[in-house]
Order: C-alpha cells, then structure tokens, then sequence
C-alpha cells in the first residue's frame, strides 16, 4: 500500500456517510429551492423560483407581486441577535478567561471544568430554566412583586431581550474556552514588563492581554454565530411570536405552512451565508497569524 | 508601603467571576429546587416531595421515549466512533492538502446550522422514501457525531507521534498487531472521550428528531418540549431535573476520562 492510499482508505468510511447524508442532503435541499411547493408539503416540478421571490415580495389578488419586508426582518434580526450573542459573550467572557489562564496551573482545569459544566446540561433543559425564571409568574416576576418593586408582572418573556438572554447563556462557554487557550501562552513576564515601565493595571489589560487575547475572540464568534444564527429551541421557547428568528421561519415551512420550497430556499441562503462567513473569517484569522 | 506587585492579581475580577458562575448556574438551580415541589402547581411551594419524580418514571410515554433516546444514542455512538477512529488517523497522517480539504468535509456537520441539516435530511429521506423507523434518525445521528467523536481522537493522534508504531513493525509485527496492540490502547483513552461526547451531543438533540422523525420515533428531548408546550407542569420540572442530573454524571464520568489520560 502506497503512503498516499492509506490516508485514504483510512478516511473513506468518514466521507462515504458524511459525503451520502450531509452533502448530498444539502444538494437536494438546493434542488428543492427551485421546486414548485405541493400543496399537502413536498414538491413537485415545474421548475421555479418562487422560494426565493416569496422572501422579498408576497403576491396580491391579482398575481401582482408586491414588496414585503416580513421576512427579510426575521432575516436582519437573526443575524443582529447572532452578532450582539457573540459580543456579549466575548465581553463577558474575556474576563473570566483571564481570570482562569492566570491562576495556578493546578485550579485551572477544575476551574475551566466549572464554567464548562452547563453546556454539558441538555439545551432544551437549560432554555427551559428561562422559561421558569422570566415568564409572567416566573420567578423574577414575583420577586419583583413580593418586594413590591411592582403591580403587574412585567413582560420578560417573548421578546428580542429574552432570546439575547437565552442565547448568551447557551452559547457563554464556547466564547471562554477559545479566548483560555489563547491567553494561557501568554506569558506573565510581559506583564511585570509592563508594571516596570510605570504601566497601570488599566494599561497593562488594555495593551498586552487585550490584543492577545483577540485571536481567541475571533474564534470563538466562528463557534458561535454562525449555531447562534439558525438557533431553533431558544427564540422558540423564549422569543416566542414577537422574536422570531431564521430557524423559526425555516422549521415552519416545512412543518406547519407545508411550503418546502420556500424553506429549502431559506436554508440555502443561511447555509451560503454561514459559509462565506467561515471562509472568509478563516482567511483574515491565516493572513493575520503570518508574522 | 509594601507593594509586592502579583501581576496577574486584579482587584474585583474574583467577584466578577463568581457573578459570572451564579449566572451559569442559577437557573439550574431554580429549576432543581421547584421540581421537589410538593404541589400541583409549579409557582406556589407546598412542601418538598418526590412526587413527581414518581410520576415521571412511571409515565409510559415518557420510559418510551426515553427508550428511543438510549437506542438512538448508543447506536450512533458505536457507528460514529468505529468510522472516527481509523477517520482520525488517516487525517492525522494525511498530506497537508489533503487533510484540510477531508477535515474541513468531516467539520461540515458543526458548521452547517443544525436546522438547515434537519431540514436538509427530511428532504432527502423523503425523496428517496426512505422510512426505516428509528434506524432513520440513527444514520442523521451518526453524521452529526462523527467530528465529535473524532475530535479527542485526532488531538491523541497527533500528540503520540509514530516512534512506538515504528518501533512495533521494525520488529516485525504484522499491520494488524501493531493496531491491536499499540495503536488501539494508546487511543483508548481518547475513544472513550469521544464517544461520551458523541453520547451527550446524541441525547441532546432536538431539532434533526424533531423534524426527521415521526411518531414512533420519539426521542426524551421531543417529548419533552412537546409537554413544555402544552403547559408547564411540576412533572415538566421533574423530568427535565433528571435529564439534567444524568447530563452532570456523564460530565463527570468524561472528565474523570481525560484527567486519567493526562496523568498517563
């Protein structure tokens, strides 16, 4: 056996399941974009771009097309809420990476262990636990009105604010473990450098752990915007109606509105989006790390 | 003044971080603490009980579905890690080229969003009329814990080098023995690794049952989130507490995994 045949052979079982049920799926899902919807779901010819007209414009009496921005709302939404999950996430996480990469080599792990432990928890539990904390006779609500900081309940749930909440608080771990691995290298002489030279604790943050820890960000938003943007359970559970997101849009074409061209057109807009999105965060991440 | 100067000390970031855990955890907490509520209602405390617990294990529907989950999840486990082990390897050993182009392949079921892929898998079953039961949702399970599976695995590849493989063949050891006897007990560890992780992403997933499945094959997740939808109930909070308590003991059982694979 050739030394090139057997990485090959090794990897063929891997790409033969992969290659038969990820991309071939993702090609049909292609191919039913351009389908005609069949009325009780599924698709039928003739061929059509109705899927992706019916993202911008909706259809009058007439047949007329008229322009409707609905969608392309739940579109902007999505991508804003996916963005500000990984700001968030970033700002709140950075510290607690720092924290962890400049203890004692011996409390890191458990440390790193502690803030990992939720995201092990299934994650229509830990939506659920919002569920119970912000809705109407949740547990926030009647704190507030036991301390009587309030009359009515306030309204917590079903809104951008609640998804935000639940997104950050499913996605948090993924944006501190890559910004750990990339200040754990950095080394603490750097910063003793720093105080020599009269530096603040401020300046010392700002100029020396902040940059290197950047590198970290920047992988943590690839994990986690692009899961953040076609997220189904969170705006499902917390955003309800008022805060519907790309995945809410897609799982009901194809259930509920029996529209799967529709769906498949949506699909593949978020999938083209989520990939050149990777593409190109992966080229700025490889030009930057060339000295 | 003495000013020994720590410079990784800076004031408030414990607390900070301590906020930080109370965030993460909290929630957990609140919803183990209701779920030992007595009462028939969720918001009002009538005093601790096991109650509902009694009642969540002794819902048929629910030891169904749960059933569902556990086969589902082994099944895929087992396929996804015998098709990572020797998929992790040959990526490790790979040219360069060749390897980025397989390992981004391999990554796709991480990076495409998990509704697009549920949705893409429906369409594709459905078309090719491919109605096999829970051997359905099996397969689009398998697909999506593979690069789980196989990510220890290529990190144990790529720390353990080749010299002990060499040394093995130098000595005349058939392929198949130097796998069995060197290769196999040094991945080990990572294995396992793997597959819990592989178990865990299985058993939590909602949305590819949700949408691939049908109503024989329904998991612990959709079951659950179909009760969370018609109300929330004691009963919701106990079982979703007991999903959560074995999540934290798989956690636990990896975690004891990977410290005895450091301490090697």
């Amino acid at each position: 056996m050739t030394q090139r045949a057997r990485p090959l052979l090794l990897t063929s079982p891997a790409l033969a399941v992969i290659g038969v049920f990820m991309l071939v799926p993702l090609g049909y899902g292609l191919a039913y974009s351009f389908l005609t919807a069949s009325p009780y779901g599924g698709a039928e010819l003739p061929l059509s771009a109705e899927g992706y007209v019916q993202i911008l414009f909706q259809r009058d009496f007439d047949d007329s097309l008229y322009f409707s921005p609905t969608y392309l709302l739940i579109l902007l939404r999505s991508i804003v809420l996916a963005g500000l999950t990984s700001v968030i996430s970033a700002a709140l996480g950075l510290p607690v990476a720092w924290f962890i990469a400049s203890r004692p080599a011996r409390w890191q792990g458990t440390l790193l262990f502690v803030v990992t432990l939720p995201f092990w928890v299934n994650s229509l539990v830990r939506t659920y636990c919002w569920v119970l904390l912000l809705r109407d006779q949740g547990l926030v609500n009647m704190a507030l009105q036991g301390a009587g900081l309030t009359q009515e309940p306030l309204p917590l749930m079903y809104n951008d604010g609640a998804t935000l909440v639940g997104l950050v608080y499913n996605f948090l771990p993924f944006m501190v473990l890559p910004i750990y691995a990339a200040l754990e290298r950095l080394d603490p002489r750097l910063i003793e450098a720093a105080h020599d030279l009269y530096a603040t604790r401020r300046r010392a943050f700002l100029r020396i752990v902040l940059p290197l820890a950047v590198p970290g960000m920047r992988a943590g938003a690839l994990m986690v915007f692009a899961p953040a943007l076609g997220y189904f359970l969170v705006p499902d559970l917390l955003g309800g109606g008022r805060s519907l997101m790309i995945g809410n849009l897609i799982q009901s074409a194809f259930t509920s509105g029996r529209n799967w061209p529709f769906g498949a057109a949506l699909s593949t807009l978020v999938t083209a989006g989520v990939l050149v999105f990777l593409v190109i965060a992966a080229r700025r991440g490889r030009v930057e790390a060339t000295p | 003044m003495k000013r020994a100067y720590d410079p990784t000390h800076s004031p408030g970031l414990g607390a900070y971080v301590a906020l930080i855990i109370l965030f993460l955890y909290a929630p957990l907490a609140v919803l183990t603490v209701y779920s030992f509520n007595g009462g028939n209602l969720v918001t009002v405390w009538n005093g601790a009980s096991l109650r509902w617990f009694e009642a969540v294990i002794a819902n048929g529907d629910i030891q169904d579905a749960a059933l569902n989950s556990f086969m589902i999840a082994g099944s895929a486990t087992v396929l996804a890690t015998l098709i990572a082990i020797p998929a992790a390897m040959g990526l490790e050993r790979a040219s360069r080229r060749l390897g980025v182009a397989l390992g981004s392949l391999f990554a796709l079921p991480l990076l495409v969003p998990e509704i697009v892929t549920a949705v893409t898998t429906l369409v594709f079953f459905a078309s090719i009329k491919l109605r096999l039961g829970l051997a359905n949702l099996v397969i689009a399970h398998t697909v999506f814990c593979i690069p789980f599976a196989m990510m220890p695995i290529r990190a144990r590849v790529r720390g353990m080098g080749e010299t002990l493989e060499n040394a093995a063949r130098d000595l005349y050891a058939p392929p198949f023995a130097v796998f069995r006897r060197i290769t196999l007990p040094l991945l080990a560890p990572a294995i396992w690794s793997g597959a819990i992780l592989a178990f865990v992403v299985s058993l939590d997933d909602f949305v590819i049952s949700a949408l691939v499945g049908d109503a024989g094959t329904t998991t612990l997740p959709v079951y659950v989130y179909g009760m969370i939808r018609r109300g929330i109930t004691p009963e919701v909070n106990a079982a979703s507490t007991l999903m959560l308590v074995f999540s934290l003991i798989l956690a636990g059982l990896g975690r004891s995994l990977s410290r005895r694979r450091t301490r090697r």
